[in-house]
């Protein structure tokens, strides 16, 4: 039996409906409408000049398949998350825990490694590109070599992902400040009556009751890792030798869809990244209960 | 060693670990800087010791990169995509958190899993779509098609959801046995409460608008009507290796937020610890 509503419970939904209704008819078409576009542009051959579709069911994805340049555009994405991830969460969580305690100059040294946040990420590979410069830059200044940074394809991911980490280390620091500080700190007087360091201590409290945090920060971080576009972008030249080397699955996804204006393949790399993104979150939260704590 | 001097010795090594620190951040800005008033010829030269402008500060270099780029067209457009898409973001989604935080109405678990889900998918399944949509209405290198993606927000609604959610139900109730209607609840009593989680909202949005390279450089490829972070991948292409140039672009492109971020620096730390860093 349906049950009438009072004319209360009526104004409140009235109300409750129109508040939603700009957020709900803009994510119906900007966001919900685009998911089907995006699935149906992946079955479709798009014509000459980006004009027509064809609808050519799986064959996007046969070809992407068979693709060397997908496989090894996904596996340099890769590299780049299993070389930086462990860096940033490693030098985050050493800044983290010393500056969360009480010490002279902590405000300036968190301003400090938190200043690559607010600064765009293309202006930021452009200062570094002109670091890595082989005969010019700074850094080869100071080591006094002629390192190829840049050009050298076994080199030029080592200098994207220094690039990488030092952008991220103040976010994830911020963010591990936070967590830090919601562990009570009886926890750890009580240890240190047991007789407990402050090494046994990190490991033994800090480590997991920071567990979710640090879970957040690597599944965030992978999922930004494989998503990377702009550093490489920016920092090699697209001639350049080294460049196959740190092209990313993003920007063969921007070219695909933008610059060769074939969105039908482009649409189906898109979908194949996100169907390696759905299967590593899920793998992610199934080992989330062997090591993350929740109290 | 006493208990006091090795205390002392920890302290000095931390401080050391951390200045050490502090230098490898900033050494890239003082490079930045130091290159950009540089000539181009001192920029290239392999004496070390020109770390300083040896020959004077050099303000051409800004002068000409200001007059090539029309830096001032792209201030304005960045200024202006970046406000719209604030105001759009908070006002949308402060609404919406509101409703799904404090009131009852049909399919609202449906609703909110609509938020729920977007928040999920990557954000690259939905450019190919949102271009052909801007194309299709014939906006392209508009205002209009800088800031559509940003005009609602799902984490945005989510966010505000939980700010809202958490303030007591005694004040609305209060405001109610007063007779004030939904509306005036919602402006008067709970909207003011949630001030913290909309500054938030708006500096993450502001910074997420501001850092994006993909879509200006897809919607607005017109040098004129796109925005800083487009533009400069252009000023790489044009000028390659004239780097004091290059600099200049990069100081004009990052100083003012900098100098927001210095101002509002709290704001910002509380913006991205609460918002959980998606940038």
């Amino acid at each position: 039996m349906k049950k009438r509503m009072s004319v209360r419970a009526r104004t409140e939904a009235i109300w409750g409906l129109a508040f939603i209704a700009p957020t709900i008819i803009g994510l119906l078409i900007l966001n919900y409408y685009p998911i089907f576009e995006t699935v149906w542009q992946s079955l479709c051959k798009t014509g000459d000049f980006g004009i027509g579709n064809t609808f050519i069911g799986l064959e996007n994805f046969r070809t992407l398949f068979h693709d060397k340049e997908v496989f090894r555009t996904l596996f340099n994405s890769f590299r780049y998350a299993v070389l930086s991830l462990p860096l940033t969460v490693a030098i985050s969580l050493v800044l983290a825990v010393l500056l969360n305690r009480k010490m002279k100059m902590r405000g300036v040294y968190r301003t400090i490694f938190f200043l690559p946040m607010v600064c765009a990420p293309a202006a930021v590979a452009m200062v570094w590109k002109w670091m890595f410069n082989q005969d010019y830059g700074l850094l080869n200044h100071m080591l006094g070599r002629k390192v190829n940074w840049v050009t050298d394809p076994a080199i030029a991911m080592i200098a994207i992902v220094i690039v990488g980490v030092w952008s991220s280390i103040g976010n994830n620091m911020i963010l591990l400040i936070g967590g830090l500080q919601d562990i009570p700190k009886d926890y750890y007087e009580a240890a240190s009556v047991d007789g407990s360091t402050g090494v046994h201590s990190f490991f033994h409290i800090t480590i997991p009751l920071l567990s979710p945090m640090l879970f957040f920060i690597i599944q965030t971080g992978i999922m930004g890792a494989l998503q990377l576009f702009d550093l490489p972008f920016m920092i090699m030249d697209q001639s350049s030798r080294a460049w196959p080397s740190v092209k990313t699955i993003t920007y063969l996804f921007y070219e695909y869809a933008f610059e060769k204006s074939n969105r039908g393949y482009g649409a189906a790399i898109i979908m194949f990244l996100i169907a390696i993104i759905s299967l590593l979150t899920f793998l992610l939260q199934k080992s989330e209960k062997k090591w993350v704590h929740y109290d | 060693m006493s208990w006091r001097t090795k205390k002392n010795w920890t302290s000095i090594m931390i401080h050391t670990f951390l200045v050490v620190g502090s230098a490898a951040m900033l050494l890239p800005f003082a490079w930045m800087v130091l290159t950009a008033f540089k000539t181009r010829s001192e920029s290239i030269s392999v004496n070390p010791f020109y770390i300083f402008p040896a020959h004077g500060w050099h303000f051409e270099n800004f002068v000409q990169v200001w007059n090539s780029y029309n830096f001032l067209v792209l201030y304005k457009n960045t200024l202006i995509m970046i406000a719209l898409r604030v105001l759009c973001a908070c006002l949308t989604a402060t609404l919406a958190g509101y409703s799904f935080g404090r009131l009852k109405f049909p399919f609202k678990n449906f609703f909110f899993a609509l938020i729920l889900v977007q928040m999920m998918v990557p954000g690259q399944i939905f450019i190919i779509p949102q271009y052909l949509i801007v194309s299709r209405l014939h906006m392209m290198n508009t205002q209009f098609a800088l800031v559509l993606p940003g005009a609602v927000t799902a984490f945005g609604t989510y966010l505000c959801k939980q700010g809202y959610q958490s303030l007591p139900s005694s004040l609305e109730e209060a405001a109610e046995l007063d007779g004030a209607n939904i509306g005036q609840r919602f402006l008067y009593v709970m909207l003011p409460l949630t001030r913290s989680s909309l500054v938030s909202l708006g500096i993450f949005t502001a910074l997420f608008a501001y850092k994006d390279l993909m879509w200006p450089m897809i919607v607005a490829p017109k040098t004129n009507c796109t925005t800083l972070t487009a533009a400069l991948s252009r000023l790489q292409g044009q000028f390659t290796s004239n780097y004091p140039q290059l600099m200049a672009g990069a100081v004009m492109a990052v100083v003012p937020m900098l100098i927001l971020y210095l101002i509002f620096q709290k704001q910002f730390v509380e913006g991205i610890a609460t918002s959980g860093g998606k940038l």
